[in-house]
Formats: structure tokens, sequence, C-alpha cells
């Protein structure tokens, strides 16, 4: 490994503009375009088929619009394997597009069928809520127990970083919004402090340095050394969930592209915007060391 | 190696023991959620009608009939459990048609016998355009359709009309479209004591009735003043077939044929036998999950696994050489932890429960990482390796433990909050994580040990600064 020292400090400001800039687009996609919200939280039937042969999507599409279903939601997963939305409620609307699609091909398996009633779709939503609440007001507690309160701020705003640009990306690709979702967000909030973590360790064990180095360098002094750690854990995690979203079937893929997207800006967000926060913050108003 | 070091080889030695114990032969030993093994997992809410409230009594009715009902239909290990105060959770491992099941499950069953005052004419079928010559002539065809149906329509709410003025009478529609207006009830599915499927001589499923004696007289009775007349057979205020009493019935047996197919006159006989639900319910969630679908996941689920496993052990060994080593030997134990884990604690695998262990072989080797680059740290800071091994250890340890901690606070929020398979994930992280701290901290610390304590070639070990 050779020695290299990158000054970080140096460009945290264009970071946390890039940052920043990043959060409020999400922001406005979330707000205006809106998330694609699968049936766990909105309520609706779900069938997913089987067909023995290859079926085109514009095929079953006309299927559906016959039976008058066709603003369901179609996505093929595999060469023969079909998921099927349909927003009404009622079991009549399921069985009346399984019947059409099996009218035409008659060897077709339903392999899963899923139905969430309102009622239930607006518990979990409400339940994700407090949960997300929950999580970030215990960490917060911790670190502020471990570390400091600065420290406790700031790890918290990056991970809502991480989070909020997850769900930023969710609503730009109009990937579908599941339960698993929140177990995805939750372990992202996870990760993304362990990451954090990490660096806020070394800053204070290098906390004596602060005199002699300044704020900008303890942090620059900080983040180098763990740097090659960083990395390397974020690799080794990315390797499987990389796995996972190529190989891990169609149930597992939005929740493993939260996780791609979520592991990857939380490594950026631990290196650079938290300790970029804690920078201006210091310098604003210095703390003693 | 140090002798002061011993316990903790002979520590990591019988937990891999005992853990190996637990999971060897894994087959049938974890237990695996609905969305892997395939099944139905529904939930019914019981809702107030005019009829019946829901109390109480009422509920644990409801769960007794329930539990009836999936006995009779034949469903192993089946889970009905009360959730709050008026839901019910109904699992159904292994179920092939999970209509079928919805259908046991979820209709009332309330059987009655009616008297039919009078009916209206039955909705002729639509008319399709492929009958028709031309659009001209199929748009006429349409409109008087739409006459009928209107008509019928009026004819209805004139039965409402009537309806309102009988006691206990009622309007039912039937299948082709007719409404009924029906007298009060002669006898019920309370006055039941058999139910059974049966074929008549067309070969056709029917399903037989056998009264109790007071059923028995009451329906003696009602052919007795009906013949000549329509008696409807009316199950959840839907008219089955009404057919003409030829003539006074004291058997005490009677017969529903309708358009049955044999596995739904199958499912009427259980639910008759099983008695009605005592409230009515609402079906609020279904998940059903086909066994081929599951296996697919459990498959898919490995595969990545396996992948996943595969390029990180590649990825220890090629960065950190012999020290890779010891960190991939903790990586195996830490798999194989989760395993004994999910075991000893009964839990139970989902999909997403797959998912966090996959995550966990990531993350797992993070606290090897930490280690190893502090001990680069202290190597390059002039520390004998010796002492390096130690500082690392030393001071990777709170951080270790800081890092991972905040993840298990998640990972328990999650447990609490979150319903089936993602609570499997909450499961599964939380073991990954525990197991993957132990064995960064015991494990790949005794190896290391040993590794020096058997050659003394330490320099060779640790890579140069």
């Amino acid at each position: 490994m050779k020695i290299m020292f990158i000054d970080f400090m140096k460009h945290r400001k264009t970071a946390l503009l890039v940052s920043l800039a990043c959060v409020v687009l999400s922001l406005v996609l979330v707000f205006t375009k809106g998330l694609n919200l699968g049936i766990d939280f909105t309520g609706g039937n779900v069938v997913q088929v089987e067909f023995s042969a290859n079926v085109a999507v514009g095929e079953i599409r006309d299927v559906l619009s016959s039976v008058g279903q066709g603003g369901a939601v179609i996505q093929s997963y595999s060469d023969t394997g079909v998921i099927i939305r349909i927003s009404t409620i009622e079991d009549e609307a399921r069985k009346v597009v399984v019947d059409a699609l099996r009218a035409k091909h008659p060897d077709m398996q339903v392999v899963r069928l899923e139905k969430v009633g309102p009622v239930v779709g607006a518990e979990l939503r409400e339940e994700a809520f407090i949960a997300l609440f929950l999580a970030l007001a215990g960490i917060l507690v911790y670190i502020t127990v471990r570390f400091q309160f600065r420290f406790a701020v700031v790890s918290v705003l990056a991970l809502m970083h991480d989070a909020i640009i997850t769900l930023g990306i969710f609503s730009l690709t109009w990937m579908e919004i599941s339960s698993p979702f929140i177990a995805a967000i939750l372990t992202i909030v996870g990760y993304s402090l362990n990451d954090t973590i990490v660096v806020l360790d070394r800053v204070r064990e290098n906390w004596r340095h602060l005199r002699g180095e300044g704020i900008l360098g303890l942090l620059n002094m900080s983040i180098n050394q763990i740097l090659s750690r960083t990395i390397n854990t974020s690799l080794t995690t990315l390797l499987p969930v990389i796995a996972l979203f190529l190989w891990g079937g169609p149930v597992l893929r939005s929740f493993s592209f939260a996780l791609l997207v979520g592991i990857t800006v939380g490594t950026y967000s631990s290196i650079y915007i938290a300790s970029s926060v804690l920078a201006e913050w210091a310098l604003k108003s210095p703390q003693k060391g | 190696m140090l002798k002061r070091d011993r316990w903790r080889l002979g520590l990591v030695a019988i937990v891999v023991l005992a853990a190996l114990f637990a999971v060897f032969p894994i087959r049938g030993r974890i237990n695996l959620g609905l969305d892997l093994k395939g099944g139905a997992h529904i939930v019914l809410q019981a809702k107030d009608t005019a009829d019946s409230k829901v109390t109480e009594d009422s509920i644990e009715r409801l769960l007794a009939v329930l539990r009836n009902r999936v006995d009779q239909y034949g469903v192993a290990e089946p889970v009905i459990q009360r959730e709050g105060s008026d839901r019910i959770i109904v699992d159904l491992p292994g179920i092939q048609d999970p209509d079928a099941a919805l259908e046991l499950i979820g209709k009332t069953a309330l059987l009655e016998f009616r008297q039919v005052v009078t009916a209206t004419s039955p909705i002729p079928p639509a008319a399709e355009r492929k009958n028709y010559d031309s659009d001209a002539e199929f748009e006429r065809a349409q409109a008087r359709w739409n006459e009928a149906v209107r008509q019928i329509e009026t004819q209805r709410a004139d039965l409402e009309k009537q309806a309102a003025g009988i006691e206990g009478a009622v309007v039912a529609k039937a299948d082709e479209g007719r409404s009924y207006l029906l007298g009060k009830v002669l006898v019920g599915g309370k006055d039941l004591v058999d139910a059974r499927t049966q074929y008549d001589n067309l070969g056709r499923a029917v399903v037989a009735l056998t009264f109790s004696s007071e059923g028995a007289k009451l329906f003696d009775a009602a052919t007795a003043e009906n013949i000549g007349r329509q008696i409807a057979i009316v199950l959840d205020g839907v008219v089955i077939s009404a057919p003409v009493v030829q003539e006074r019935i004291t058997g005490g047996n009677a017969q529903i044929s309708g358009r049955f197919s044999a596995a739904e006159a199958s499912r009427l006989s259980i639910m008759l036998r099983a008695g009605a639900l005592p409230v009515a319910v609402d079906v609020i969630e279904n998940r059903s999950v086909g066994p081929s679908l599951g296996e697919d996941s459990i498959n898919s689920g490995i595969r990545a696994g396996l992948l996943g496993a595969s390029l990180v052990f590649l990825f220890m060994l090629l960065y950190y050489r012999l020290l890779g080593v010891a960190a991939d030997a903790a990586l195996a134990v830490a798999i194989l932890l989760v395993f004994a884990g999910l075991i000893s604690l009964n839990a139970t695998l989902t999909l997403p429960g797959i998912a966090g262990i996959v995550l966990t072989i990531g993350m797992a080797v993070d606290g090897n990482v930490l280690i190893y680059e502090r001990m680069k740290e202290e190597l390059k800071a002039g520390k004998t390796p010796l002492a390096a091994i130690d500082a690392g250890f030393k001071k990777a340890l709170t951080t270790i433990l800081d890092a991972n901690i905040t993840t298990l606070i998640a990972a328990a929020v999650l447990f609490y909050f979150g319903s089936g398979p993602v609570r499997g994930f909450a499961v599964t992280l939380s073991i990954g994580i525990v197991s993957s701290v132990f064995c960064n901290i015991l494990v790949t610390r005794s190896l290391l040990q040993y590794f020096m304590g058997g050659r003394g070639a330490t320099s060779s070990l640790l890579p140069r600064a």
C-alpha cells in the first residue's frame, strides 16, 4: 500500500454543496413525483404468475384490458414470469384477471398472490414512520452518551442524507417500495452510522492533536488513517449485496437495490459529509478540545 | 502460544463444536417462513353487523369455528391466533390453492332455507359483438340489453319495497342476476348435524344434509306447507338454488345441488359441518406463496449467498494474504453461528432473513478489516509484530462494539415493529452481528496466535507496512 494523503477538507464546501443539492433534489422528487408505493402501503392485489412459455407483456396487457383492468401494473421478471399489480382491493377483480389469463394460457400457474386491505396499508405506513423515528432517536442517544452531542448531530445528519438520497433515487427510478424497503432503510441507517462512527472514533482518538493540527488537519488526518478500512469494508459489504441484486430473485430486487444505493452513498457521506459538517461547525463556533 | 491465551482457543473450539452439533444435519432443522415453504397467510377482521356484534365471546367462537374448518380441510401445522381485540391471523402452510383457502376461511357459510314469495326475471346474457353482423345491430342489441337490466332493477326495487312490509322477509340475488323476495327462515344451518359431498345420478357433485331431530321437524313442516311452491336455499345471502317442493320430506335429509365443482361441494360441506362464522369477517390481508416459488426463493437466496460469500472470501485472501485466511476462517465460523443461532432460538427464516444473512457476510469481515488496518498502523509506528497484534485488537475493540451496537439498535426497532418476513430480517441481522463480533474478536485472535505460536515466523505473517 502506498502511503497517500488526500486533502479531503480542501473540497469540503464543494462536497457539502453537492450533497445539499442532491438532498434538495431528492426531496423535490419525493414530494412532486412521489414514490412508487407497493400494495403493502397502498392496499391492493398482486398476482405473480408463471407461464410455460415466453409471453409478451403487451399480450398480457391486452388480456387485462379486455376485462377492464388495463390500468394494472405488469412487470416481467423473467422470460416466463410476470408480476401483475391490480389497484382494486376486491378479490373478484383478481379472480377475473386470473381467469382471463388462464383462458388464454391454460397451463399458467399462480405462484404468489398478495392482498393488502387499505387499513393494513395505512397502519404499516404509520408503523414505518414510528420505527424510523425510534431508530434515529435511539442512535442519537447512544452516540451522545458514547461520544458527544456534536458527533451525534453530524452522524444523524449524515444518515438522513443517505436515507433521503436513497428515497430520491427510488423516486427517480420508480422502483417499487414494499415493506422490506423499510428494513433496507433501517439497515442503511445502521450501516451508514457504523461507518461514521469509525471515522468519529478516530477523530476522538486524535483529539489531542487538535491544538497542533487545527480542526481541518485533525479531520484530514483521521479520514486518511481509516480510508483503506472504509473502502475495504464498503467493498466487502457491496459484493454480497450486488450478488443479491443480480441473483437474489425478483422479490428481493428492490430491497437489494436500496442497500446498494444506501451503502454507496453512506460510504461517501461518512467519509465526507459528517466530517465536513463537523469542520464547518467547529470553525463557526470552536469548542474546547 | 502463550499459556494465558489458551483459554481463547478452547472457548472457540467448544463454541464451534456446539454449533456444528446444533446445525448438522441441517435438513429440516430450520423453521421456514411461509414465503419460503409456500402457504397462505390470512388476516381476518371481525366486523359488526346488524345481526351480530363483535364481542369477546363471538371472537372466541369465531376462533373455534375457524380451527374446526381448517382441521377438517386437512392442513398440517396451521396457526390460528388472535391479534388484538378483533383480528385473527390464519397461517396455512403448504396450501396449493390460495383462493380455495381464502374461500374456506373468509366465508360466513350461513345456510338458510326460505320460502320464495316471488322473483324477478333473470338478467339475459349481454350482447357480444361477434354474434352480430354490423356495429349498428350490435348497438341496438346492447340498448335492448340495457333496457332489460333497467327493468329488472325496477322490479328489484319493487321487491325491496314489498319486503319492508313482510316480517323477516329479504331480497336476495341468485347467480344469473335474478332477485328473489324471500319469506322468513324455515330451517337454518344451525339445525344441521352433518353435511357430506355426494354425487347425483348425473355425476354432479351435491351436498347431502342431515338435520337434527329439531331441524327434521322444521323441514318436514316447511315442505308439507309448500308443496308445489319454491323453497330457496340461501348461502350467505345469495340464493344457490330454488327448487320446487315435489313432496313432503320427513326423513331429515336434504340435498343442495347447485353448479358446484367437486372441490367447491367438499368445501361447502366442511363449512356447513364446522358451522357458520358467528360474526362477519373481512379478509384484510392475504399473502399466499406457492411451494414452487418458495423453493425458487430459497435457491436464488442460496446462490446469491454463495456467490457473495465467495467474493468476500476471495477479496480478503487477495488483499490480506495470510491474515485473510484467519479472517475467512472467522467468517466461516460466523456463518455457522448464524445458522446455529437460528436453530437454537427456534427462529423462522424468511426471504428477507436470507438477505440478512447475505448482508451479514459482507459486514462480518468489517471487524477483521478494522483490526488488520490498525495492526498495520501499529507496525508502521514501530511496534513488534506481537505487540502490534495486541494493540490492534485492543484499540479496534471499542470501535467494533460502537459500530455494531448502532446497527443492533436499528435491528431491534425493526424486530419490534416489523411483521412476518421483515421481522425475519431483523432476527438474522441481529444474530449475524453478534456472531460476527464474537468471531472478529475471539476466532481471529486465537487463530493469529496459533499461527504465530506454531511457527514463530511472525514477520512473514504480517504485511509489510
